[in-house]
């Protein structure tokens, strides 16, 4: 489903602040894989995500997604093909928009949008419907501008607008980091139940060491640029945390470093 | 009394300038408030409209066909400024006002000279300040009122659909509109190009009101725009929450401003320090909102130290 090869990336190249972020990346995802990615800061997760995105171009390398070379398509066209999950909840979301209009416009997603009603009323019900499976009450404010819901529900509404198109992939990155606890597990939850029920290709990064394991059926964990540890199946089901900072401390020669890993 | 005579002999004059500037404000809230960018261009788009449609008339076009033809070159000046932004980099402040030096030149040329009349009296117009009080539907209140309420419809239709709101989305959250799939480079252009129409629309409206078209008509339009905007949402904003009504209370803003305006000058305020004090009362209802959320962050920062944080 997803091929990235040999994808580098270097930003502010030959200046002071030249800054490596990606060192040749290759990584392969079947239909239906669900990874998850953990690393220090600056390890490249994010970078990763956005180089699938297209919200830099790469240096080199090639990025295809079931079969379709996206390496040179700018990101509004590569839309069509992904789900998009970010970390600030403000980010996924039109904030001076309706909930109706936020969904409206995800339905769209890779169509041509042309002199068509922007929202029609078997959307409205659609959405009705569909909001009511996240359980916030989302569904009895579909006029209700974007801006007045709190964090946690603006990433679930986002979370629904990436997968209301079936997307090929889907990209989470740390959606659930800017939540209190009890709101990133009710975000999680909403993921997994989300991506199984449409058997969604997932990438979702995380500092949570120990979702990083239960969650999906694959982990891989990047370091300065590199993939260094790739895992699934029984093998990745059996992984405790500190196995996790060990396999680091071994590939990386040095101790993880992430304040939000230390933190949780 | 004799104040209050003059200033309602003055009314009829200072609606329909207020209409017609009205039309220009709409504009001017496209790009302001929907796209979130502040475009210059239409202190030379608005003399442009004048100019062609002057022009096209001494040259014996229809009204309605002179009108539209500078709504396209309305339309034209926003592409060249939208273009500036999204292929060439420039930050759109700067981009508009490339455009609007370069209109300058272009609307000399277009002209001939500094500018030029068309008399009312040889020829045909769509309105004249002459007709303000005639009982007639030639009458500016009534022609350009009803253009204004049917300009209304059209934009409420146009941002109601799938186009409309990707417009509306790219102005919202950029991030949120490519990822979505939506073209932001195309819909800012789409912006400004659609903005700069209805200026120019207005601006051919203006040259026949005045019974001329003149390369300086524009200068300082975007404070006039700026003004009505910020007066209608000041007003109205409260009462007027329906898209369709935000932009009639725009148009209600701008007949203010100009009732406003028409006050102080029969006051006895020179008519020069106008300009100065358009800026000044756009600077200051610019900075409230900055000094209002100071203040609040200000007075959070008192109040929630202890339990109401905790």
């Amino acid at each position: 489903m997803l091929d990235i090869k040999n994808v580098e990336k270097t930003f502010n190249p030959g200046t002071i602040n030249e800054k490596k972020a990606l060192n040749g990346i290759n990584l392969h995802l079947n239909e239906g894989d669900f990874v998850t990615v953990i690393g220090g800061n600056g390890a490249g997760k994010s970078t990763m995500l956005n180089m699938v995105s297209g919200v830099y171009p790469v240096d080199c390398g090639s990025i295809v997604i079931d079969g379709i070379d996206v390496t040179k398509l700018p990101e509004y066209k590569r839309a069509k093909y992904l789900g998009r999950v970010f970390q600030d909840p403000m980010t996924g979301t039109a904030a001076d928009m309706q909930i109706e209009e936020n969904l409206a416009l995800a339905a769209r997603r890779g169509k041509t949008r042309l002199l068509r009603v922007g929202i029609t009323a078997k959307e409205r019900k659609e959405y009705k419907e569909l909001l009511k499976i996240l359980d916030l009450g989302l569904e009895e404010r579909l006029t209700a501008k974007v801006g007045l819901l709190s964090g946690g529900q603006r990433q679930a509404l986002t979370l629904l607008m990436a997968t209301l198109k079936k997307p090929k992939l889907l990209l989470l990155d740390e959606h659930t980091a800017a939540l209190d606890p009890k709101t990133a597990k009710k975000v999680l939850d909403i993921t997994e139940e989300i991506v199984s029920k449409n058997n969604l290709t997932t990438i979702m990064i995380t500092h949570n060491m120990a979702d990083a394991i239960r969650v999906g059926n694959r982990l891989i964990m990047m370091n300065n640029g590199k993939i260094i540890f790739d895992v699934s199946g029984e093998e990745k089901k059996k992984l405790t945390v500190s196995d996790l900072l060990e396999k680091f401390k071994v590939s990386a020669g040095e101790e993880l470093n992430n304040d939000r890993i230390l933190l949780s | 009394m004799e104040i209050l005579q003059q200033l309602l002999n003055a009314l009829p004059g200072s609606v329909s300038q207020g209409l017609i500037w009205g039309i220009m404000a709409i504009g001017v809230y496209i790009t302001f408030r929907i796209l979130d960018v502040a475009d210059l261009t239409v202190d030379g788009s608005f003399a442009t409209g004048g100019v062609v449609a002057v022009m096209l008339i001494l040259n014996g076009w229809n009204l309605w066909l002179a009108m539209l033809v500078a709504f396209i070159a309305g339309l034209l000046t926003g592409a060249v400024t939208g273009l500036l932004h999204t292929l060439m980099g420039i930050p759109p402040i700067l981009a508009g006002i490339l455009t609007q030096l370069s209109l300058y030149s272009i609307n000399l040329k277009l002209l001939g000279k500094a500018n030029q009349s068309v008399n009312v009296n040889q020829t045909d117009l769509l309105v004249s300040l002459r007709w303000v009080r005639d009982f007639a539907f030639h009458n500016p209140l009534i022609t350009v009122g009803l253009v204004t309420v049917i300009l209304i419809a059209v934009l409420y239709w146009f941002f109601g659909t799938e186009m409309g709101c990707a417009l509306r989305a790219t102005g919202a959250n950029l991030n949120m509109s490519r990822a979505q799939g939506i073209n932001t480079s195309f819909n800012k252009v789409l912006g400004i190009m659609l903005s700069n129409g209805l200026v120019a629309f207005s601006g051919a409206f203006l040259s026949q009101y005045q019974g001329f078209a003149d390369v300086k008509q524009g200068q300082g339009a975007i404070v006039i725009g700026l003004a009505a905007v910020i007066i209608g949402e000041a007003v109205f904003g409260k009462i007027f929450k329906n898209f369709a009504l935000r932009l009639l209370s725009v148009s209600l803003g701008s007949i203010i401003y100009y009732i406003v305006v028409q006050t102080v000058i029969t006051l006895g305020l020179d008519a020069n320090l106008l300009k100065l004090l358009s800026a000044v009362i756009v600077a200051i209802f610019l900075a409230i909102p900055y000094w209002k959320r100071q203040y609040k962050a200000k007075h959070m920062v008192k109040n929630k130290g202890g339990k109401a944080n905790a």
